[in-house]
């Protein structure tokens, strides 16, 4: 099977976030893997593994860092495709899964793996928008999954709990994290991915215009929460803390 | 854009619609001339319901019973005339709605929208809920919203029962090509995390899974829900269904009591309508105190204990 994972550059998620004066995220400072993706590369991983397949993960983005990328092929996938180009500075969620798309037709996968979101913009809506750009079937919000002969099994999260999901291939799955446990590179893999194959294109290269239609007027400073009290416990801590829900009234 | 025809997506839920699909309708007919309901599966049984929150038209997708509603759902509503705006919950089924119908007609989403205003206008909150964007669509055709739970109040309108209109499904080629096998539904004893007074919830700081025991215990004692931060359930330490956050539950309870969480951007947007905020945290300078009405810089490995204690005592 073969398998193409969708993954995100993103800035520190712990590091202090700031806009540019496009109101577009600062991405100036070292780009990370999103952890969220991890999981995808994983899960493409093991069902590779398991019938001699190849993993291809595909990105967007600034293409003058490619840690985040090389983080992925350290873990094993075969080669990355990253779409690069100036215009698709703030892109929107829907010409992001149009650029993505694109490429994916050209590799022409069993299975496309994402995130649920990614950590940064947390739109959440890309992987419906791939799978309705390719005419496939999809699933989000998998927590496990299985493959069979021409189709997948797949435990979805639902408000109530889970559904089981039969999908046929090809077909975009989006995962939450732990629906496996990511492995950490080796060293061995962490040499090969400095020579695997990194393919950066540009918009002009696949024939693709952008959407856009869509812009941010103004931002603002939320009304902040004001900070109480904030005490050490000196081992008052549940008599404070019970003061504190009577005068609540919420005892 | 002003919006004159707005559709609102209603998710079915066991008694009628889910309560975020209820609190997008009745914000609906604040903003637009004409509101109309769009359902699917046990939903198009509940014209009254739809009627009464605001809707003059519910269209029913003939979904059928095993499918995943996204591609169904999301066709049939670009197959027709499209109103001006149409605003869909966040909720799974939701985002695959807008993301469908993005895709379909080539129009692009404003996603965790928290207000919408009647010139289409949205507000989103961002870094955690500290700063607040304003956006809005650059050039003409339908707008398509994802708004957030808890954005609006649900009140009825007392109107009549919505006037019911089949939307048909065109052809979905491959899109279709999944089914529901079987449904697994969680047990639950006490209030639900979204409607309970009284949240506990925990976080990395418990330690391991079985920290969360005194969380629960809590929660129960404090006739809450118990709630969950995302680092531990994606160790694997609680179900997904008890997260609250950007990705989980929003939830707005009287009490919010955080331990061992410490404030990520991620939790912060799914907890801080909350009317009152106790942190319980080892780390002094852990975000979430910034927001803490009561703030404890402890381990909660002892003072939830004691705390338990404590209430059991006054229970007696």
């Amino acid at each position: 099977m073969n398998i193409v994972v969708c993954v995100k550059q993103i800035p520190d998620p712990s590091a202090p976030q700031s806009l540019d004066d496009h109101h577009n995220l600062n991405r100036l400072g070292k780009l990370l893997l999103d952890e969220a993706d991890t999981y995808g590369v994983e899960m493409a991983l093991q069902l590779a593994e398991a019938s001699s397949g190849e993993v291809v993960v595909v990105s967007m983005g600034d293409a003058t860092d490619l840690t985040g990328l090389r983080t992925a092929l350290a873990m094993g996938a075969a080669r990355a495709v990253v779409v690069s180009d100036p215009s698709l500075r703030g892109a929107t969620a829907l010409d992001t899964a149009a650029v993505l798309s694109a490429v994916i037709s050209s590799v022409s996968p069993d299975l496309v793996l994402t995130a649920t979101e990614s950590s940064d913009g947390y739109t959440g809506t890309v992987p419906a928008q791939i799978a309705e750009f390719l005419g496939w079937p999809s699933v989000t919000f998998a927590k496990s999954l299985s493959a069979s002969e021409n189709n997948l099994t797949v435990s979805r999260q639902s408000e109530a709990g889970y559904d089981e999901v039969t999908v046929s291939l090809p077909a975009v799955v989006s995962v939450t994290a732990g629906v496996v446990e990511p492995r950490y590179a080796s060293f061995k893999g962490i040499m090969a991915a400095k020579s695997k194959s990194v393919e950066v294109k540009s918009l002009s290269d696949l024939g693709l215009t952008l959407n856009q239609g869509q812009a941010i007027s103004a931002v603002t400073e939320a009304p902040s929460r004001e900070a109480g009290e904030k005490f050490v416990d000196d081992g008052t801590a549940a008599e404070k803390i019970i003061a504190f829900l009577e005068s609540v009234k919420a005892l | 854009m002003t919006i004159a025809n707005l559709w609102v997506v209603l998710e079915p839920a066991e008694n009628g619609f889910t309560s975020t699909s209820l609190e997008l309708l009745s914000h609906a007919r604040t903003i637009a001339s004409s509101v109309a309901g769009v359902t699917w599966g046990t939903g198009n049984t509940q014209a009254t319901l739809a009627g009464e929150y605001g809707a003059t038209t519910l269209f029913s997708v003939d979904v059928p019973a095993q499918a995943l509603p996204g591609a169904a759902v999301a066709a049939a509503i670009a197959g027709g005339e499209l109103p001006d705006l149409v605003l869909i919950p966040t909720s799974y089924d939701g985002r695959d709605i807008a993301g469908r119908l993005s895709a379909r007609l080539r129009r692009p989403v404003l996603t965790n929208a928290t207000n919408l205003s009647a010139d289409g206008h949205t507000e989103h909150q961002i870094f955690g809920g500290t700063r607040l964007v304003d956006a809005h669509f650059t050039t003409p055709g339908v707008g398509i919203v994802v708004a957030r739970a808890k954005s609006f109040v649900a009140s009825s309108s007392g109107g009549a029962p919505a006037t019911v209109t089949p939307l048909a499904i065109p052809d979905l080629g491959r899109r279709g090509e999944s089914s529901i096998t079987n449904r697994h539904v969680e047990e639950q004893t006490g209030p639900k995390l979204e409607e309970a007074s009284v949240v506990v919830a925990g976080g990395r700081g418990i330690g391991e899974v079985t920290g969360f025991e005194i969380i629960e215990e809590l929660a129960e004692l404090l006739h809450g829900a118990a709630g969950a931060s995302r680092a531990i359930v994606d160790a694997g330490w609680v179900p997904y269904s008890l997260q609250v956050g950007q990705t989980g539950k929003t939830v707005k309870p009287d009490v919010y009591i955080a331990c061992g969480i410490s404030g990520a951007t991620q939790h912060m947007v799914g907890m801080k309508g909350s009317k009152v905020i106790i942190a319980i945290n080892k780390d002094a300078d852990a975000p979430i105190f910034q927001m803490a009405d009561l703030g404890i810089v402890g381990d909660v490995k002892t003072v939830l204990p004691a705390l338990a204690a404590a209430l059991r005592a006054r229970s007696k």
